[in-house]
């Protein structure tokens, strides 16, 4: 920020950002400091009075068992596509980046998932994996194993991973990818000269020279799970079989929505607005730290 | 490489590589044959991995007359609804933020730091957390079932103007003092000296925005009530979860190859520009 700024200008600068304020104070600011403010009122069944009650709706939160069921649900969710994504990006990663025949051709068709909705993505995966007409659903059945995602709530969490790593690997595969062309291949080619097999040479200079990609992208993929999930959920399960596969942010939807709990809503948006702003300031002290060395 | 290549070296990354290939494209495979059956025999599971021959028929029914689910908007319709949508959000987008981005690099004003801040931290405030509120605040403007109510919440980012920011810290101060020696005002230098060297940052931005424009489904989900305003993400979902009649898969796969084609094609064709556009705005 401390080039030489050039234009002078008494109106011009404000008129320039003016279209960007109206929509950030609007759409932004306005709607997150209502969240806050409705966080701490409480509305009665029939919207008529409303009133201040200071934590009550937090506390009703952290002692309601069904919001501890949310967080697991939404970690074990979270660990499960960032460990699955992640490895299988790496692995596309470190076999496209040999010089090999066909590396751009693979390369294009690896990545244009990116591209799919999320909720697109769902539907192709419930097609799947319906039980009564999904073609690999048949097959699990001939192997003798009762497959039902629409009642069995284990089978619904591996079908709706399995939707969001799908999404998900290109995005990894891809900054992989680039970080492993900055590695320089005379740091490898030492360590072969020197007699290390391509297993140890990947254990002991490559993977720990993609670390700060993988801890970058570790974050990412915790803030998709997080909040790009919500349309894969809503198109596979819907939250069920009984709410094994809500999430936070789909329970602050439904809550907000259906149950008209305006207040209970508003309090977990707020808990998830400080999730989101943790990860942001944890990304950017990584990105700082990269940028000095 | 310094090693002698033995055959499984060479073999085993495209074996590895084709069967990440062919599980990525599986999906989108199936999604494709099925849409080319006729109802009984998807219904009944009977669909095999050679295509039916109703794909003509299942698209065009599709496009220009609808299913008989809970929606019954032709597909043709949500198509446009999602075109407008990705391009309002992504030419918005970039408009916006690069007017802003140019005050904050270009000009010294009071409060520009400030200015910068309150750009940065919206951020931090994705949709998905001030869902109700922006929602009933577009209520109260009355922009419920309209194309500014589908976009302009959408259109403020902070990712845009922090890459056209950066872009523009990289633009040396020689330039702008050569066009100012040739007399050029602020509007001259941005038109014709700042817009022609962005433009491989704009085509990228492009890209990526056009994506996250056509993939929303919380944001148009609220916002439209009528099936003549819905995009095709939120159609699909509709017409699967349908309580009146069976769902028509057939159908439904057909659509889901529509919805996905558009941003697909995208990225496969400008994929130089994507990877630089996803790469740059992360960053």
């Amino acid at each position: 920020m401390d080039r030489r700024v050039m234009f002078g200008g008494k109106v011009l600068p404000y008129m320039l950002l003016l279209p960007q304020f109206t929509i950030v104070v609007v759409f932004f600011y306005l709607p997150a400091g209502q969240a806050v403010w409705q966080s701490f009122l409480l509305q009665d069944a029939f919207g008529i009075s409303t009133e201040f009650v200071w934590f009550e709706n937090y506390q009703e939160l952290f002692t309601n068992p069904e919001y501890y069921r949310t967080m697991g649900t939404t970690a074990v969710f979270s660990a499960l596509v960032a460990f699955l994504s992640l490895s299988c990006g790496l692995l596309l990663a470190v076999m496209a980046d040999k010089q090999i025949k066909g590396a751009t051709i693979y390369k294009t068709m690896l990545i244009w998932p990116y591209a799919v909705a999320p909720a697109v993505a769902g539907v192709l995966w419930l097609f799947m994996f319906q039980p009564s007409l999904g073609m690999l659903a048949k097959l699990l059945r001939e192997w003798g194993i009762d497959w039902n995602p629409l009642l069995n709530g284990t089978h619904a969490m591996i079908l709706v991973v399995l939707a969001a790593t799908w999404k998900q690997i290109s995005y990894n595969f891809l900054f992989f990818l680039a970080g492993l062309a900055a590695i320089p291949k005379s740091v490898i080619e030492a360590a072969a000269i020197d007699g290390a097999r391509p297993v140890r040479r990947f254990w002991t200079i490559i993977f720990p020279l993609l670390s700060p990609t993988a801890f970058f992208l570790l974050v990412v993929n915790i803030v998709y799970v997080f909040f790009d999930t919500f349309g894969i959920i809503d198109s596979v399960t819907g939250g069920g079989p009984a709410g094994n596969t809500v999430t936070m942010v789909f329970k602050v939807y439904y809550d907000g929505k259906l149950g008209s709990d305006l207040g209970g809503s508003a309090a977990q948006s707020v808990v998830l607005m400080l999730i989101v702003i943790a990860l942001t300031a944890i990304q950017f002290r990584f990105v700082e730290r990269k940028v000095q060395y | 490489m310094v090693e002698r290549q033995t055959f499984a070296s060479k073999f085993v990354p495209h074996l590895v590589l084709i069967v990440g290939v062919c599980i990525v494209a599986f999906p989108v495979y199936l999604a494709l044959l099925a849409s080319t059956y006729d109802a009984a025999s998807v219904q009944t599971g009977k669909m095999t991995l050679v295509p039916g021959g109703q794909m003509i028929e299942n698209y065009s029914r599709i496009i220009f007359s609808g299913t008989n689910s809970s929606t019954r908007e032709p597909v043709g319709t949500m198509l446009l609804n999602s075109l407008i949508m990705a391009l309002c959000v992504s030419l918005g987008k970039i408009a916006i933020s690069l007017i802003s981005a140019y005050a904050i690099v270009f000009f010294r004003f009071p409060f520009r730091m400030t200015a910068f801040w309150l750009i940065f931290v919206t951020l931090m405030l994705p949709v998905e957390v001030r869902i109700f509120p922006t929602y009933k605040i577009v209520v109260d403007l009355g922009l419920l079932d309209t194309y500014a109510g589908l976009t302009v919440p959408l259109i403020a980012s902070a990712t845009a103007t922090l890459l056209f920011r950066q872009f523009f810290m990289t633009v040396p101060g020689e330039l702008v003092e050569a066009s100012k020696i040739d007399g050029a005002g602020p509007y001259k230098f941005f038109v014709d000296t700042l817009l022609p060297l962005s433009v491989t940052t704009i085509a990228a931005l492009f890209v990526i925005q056009f994506i996250y424009g056509w993939n929303q489904y919380l944001w148009p989900l609220l916002i439209t009530t009528r099936d003549s305003m819905q995009t095709v993400v939120i159609g699909i979902k509709k017409m699967i979860t349908t309580q009146d009649a069976l769902t028509e898969w057939q159908l439904a796969m057909a659509t889901a190859v529509l919805a996905l084609l558009p941003p697909v094609f995208v990225v496969v064709v400008m994929q130089k520009l994507f990877v630089k556009g996803l790469v740059e705005t992360e960053k």
